[in-house]
């Protein structure tokens, strides 16, 4: 991690000590950022008659357990978390591979076009995925016949021009080129360079790579409402569906929502310092 | 290539190793990056060509056999004339412009203060950037329980100051309001870091000749700070501003009707991308519905080439 989190002691304020002031401000922010996922847990923890009560309750209360029952047997949230959870994974494995093996070939292999390809890379991270939503669904459910399965959610995220620019940016620099050289006079192949040189260096900002990619693959919500239906959910397509149901039973609705955000808390809670480090290391560099 | 990989003895078999070799400095590179570039192609360059023909058919999901019906440029000139696309644009303007102007400048703010020695430096950090980190669907869910009409958290603190119920969804400024609400509070802290790294890249010792001078902090934090993260604001408003004209799930889940793709009774906080859906989705018109998508695009551009114009401007003006 020692190359991505390096502090940087420069800066107009960094020297100065925050006074209380400063602590004030940034308290009433964290709590504004925290809030509505604390009142999530406070709502999914009663039943729906109390919540609707004026003034609102503000502490958890005791019927969690039943409403997370209520959760899985009444909704489909246990295939929605597993579905979530192959996607997801199935996606993250494959940015991190194919992005590594790009951003390696781009940060330190010669070939002819090489410019020419990297900026169309760029480019292609400006264009948003959005406007192609409905011929992408044609070609999934009049030609390949995937929608409605995972493949369709699976496939066109396999690979991101993001991860190819972030990988590239981070090798250019952490890899030194004497370490290929000597991997070369070994007799290494290419593939086997990747494989034995590259791929040690990159774990860290592979790390990094692989959260952001696992977070909003399944944070992902407008293709996946799209491509699945009500009968093959992910969580987010789910939750849509407890939201517009006929039947209001709002902490169970609220619940699902708690439910459908814990994992990533605790990917968000192990990984927090490199998440940070990743998007603001590629601020500086972007 | 992954076969050829032990150094042989280099006098006996020295022709084969040589012409693998080349081979594999030719080759691999382009092997390695293949595999975006073929994915990109199909599932992602491809759609979008595609959408520019789909959207000169009268293809209709509901009605066989219209796949292939061309109609030239009737889609657009439809799309024209149609007040449902001009509200649209009317609301995805008005929603990205009240949830980008007020969120980047609070990010700023924030990321002013984050950049004070801060004790628990890392929670903090953490802290602000956790509404990020939460979906769409999620968040817009606990937001429209918290607008609630009735038992809503905001209108009860509102009713403690003596302001009457809002019915949020119901009015065009109410909806617009919220849904805002929901974007920035989503996206300020993810911004404010944005903003923190570029400030600490900035020199110290330009602040300290400055401090020498007898500026103000105000004055710094206005002729040294701002002028220094010019390059990353514009890429945060420019980012803000495509993310702002795609917005989609928001305005979709904060609509708890029977129908969500129509944005509210009167339309009025129906955006650019729910429409497409609902065209594509609820009405079946695929066409029409790609026509939208491009005109959608067509927007986006002229955003963004509005945007950099406009900072081209703005350094001239601090030029002379």
């Amino acid at each position: 991690m020692t190359v991505l989190m390096t502090p940087r002691r420069r800066g107009r304020n960094s020297q100065l000590s925050a006074g209380w002031g400063t602590y004030a401000v940034l308290g009433v922010v964290l709590l504004l950022s925290m809030f509505p996922l604390y009142w999530t847990l406070v709502a999914a923890s009663h039943d729906t008659g109390d919540i609707s009560r004026t003034p609102p309750v503000l502490v958890p209360g005791s019927r969690l357990l039943d409403n997370l029952r209520a959760v899985f047997t009444r909704t489909d949230m246990r295939l929605a978390l597993t579905n979530s959870l192959v996607v997801s994974t199935l996606v993250t494995i494959s940015v991190v591979f194919t992005s590594t093996l790009a951003g390696f070939a781009f940060a330190k292999l010669r070939f002819r076009g090489k410019g020419a390809l990297l900026g169309v890379v760029v480019a292609t991270m400006m264009v948003p995925p959005q406007l192609g939503i409905i011929p992408l669904y044609i070609m999934m459910a009049n030609w390949l016949h995937w929608a409605g399965h995972l493949q369709a959610l699976v496939a066109p995220a396999a690979v991101s021009a993001f991860g190819v620019f972030f990988m590239r940016q981070y090798l250019a620099t952490a890899l030194p080129t004497e370490l290929l050289e000597a991997g070369r006079l070994d007799g290494c192949s290419t593939w086997r360079l990747y494989w034995h040189v590259v791929l040690p260096v990159a774990r860290p900002a592979a790390a990094v790579l692989g959260m952001l990619t696992f977070m909003a693959t399944w944070n992902d919500f407008f293709w996946p409402l799209v491509a699945m239906t009500q009968q093959n959910p992910t969580v987010q397509v789910a939750l849509s569906a407890l939201q517009g149901g006929y039947v209001r039973d709002y902490s169970l609705v609220l619940c699902g929502a708690l439910v459908s955000t814990l994992p990533i808390l605790v990917v968000f809670a192990l990984m927090g310092r490199q998440i940070l480090g990743g998007i603001m290391q590629g601020a500086v560099k972007g | 290539m992954a076969v050829m990989t032990r150094p042989r003895p280099a006098a006996a078999h020295a022709a084969l190793p040589v012409r693998r070799y080349r081979l594999d400095t030719k080759g691999a590179p382009y092997a390695f990056v293949a595999p975006f570039f073929v994915v990109f192609g199909v599932f992602g360059l491809f759609p979008l060509v595609y959408t520019g023909y789909v959207s000169l058919t009268g293809w209709r999901a509901d009605t066989p056999g219209s796949e292939s019906a061309f109609v030239g440029w009737r889609n657009y000139v439809a799309l024209w004339h149609d007040p449902f696309f001009w509200n649209a644009v009317k609301n995805t303007i008005g929603i990205g412009l009240i949830s980008t102007v007020p969120q980047l400048l609070l990010a700023l703010g924030v990321a002013h203060l984050l950049n004070y020695k801060l004790r628990g430096r890392t929670l903090i950090r953490m802290g602000v950037l956790l509404p990020n980190v939460t979906s769409v669907a999620a968040v817009t869910i606990i937001f429209v329980q918290l607008f609630g009409r009735d038992y809503g958290m905001v209108n009860w603190l509102l009713g403690l100051v003596g302001v009457d119920h809002v019915d949020w969804q119901a009015g065009t400024w109410t909806s617009w309001i919220a849904i805002s609400v929901i974007v920035t509070w989503r996206w300020t802290g993810y911004n404010a870091l944005i903003y923190l790294a570029g400030m600490q890249a900035i020199p110290f010792e330009l602040y300290e000749s400055a401090a020498l001078d007898g500026a103000s902090r105000w004055r710094q934090f206005r002729t040294i700070t701002v002028p220094m993260l010019r390059p990353t604001i514009l890429f945060t408003v420019i980012v803000s501003t495509i993310g702002s004209l795609q917005l989609f799930g928001e305005p979709l889940l904060f609509n708890t009707s029977q129908t969500p793709t129509t944005g509210g009774s009167q339309h009025q906080f129906q955006t650019l991308a729910l429409y497409t859906y609902d065209q594509f989705w609820q009405k079946f018109k695929y066409g029409y519905g790609a026509a939208i998508s491009w005109a959608m695009f067509g927007i986006i551009a002229l955003f963004v080439a509005v945007n950099l114009v406009a900072a081209r401007r703005m350094r001239g003006v601090d030029a002379s």
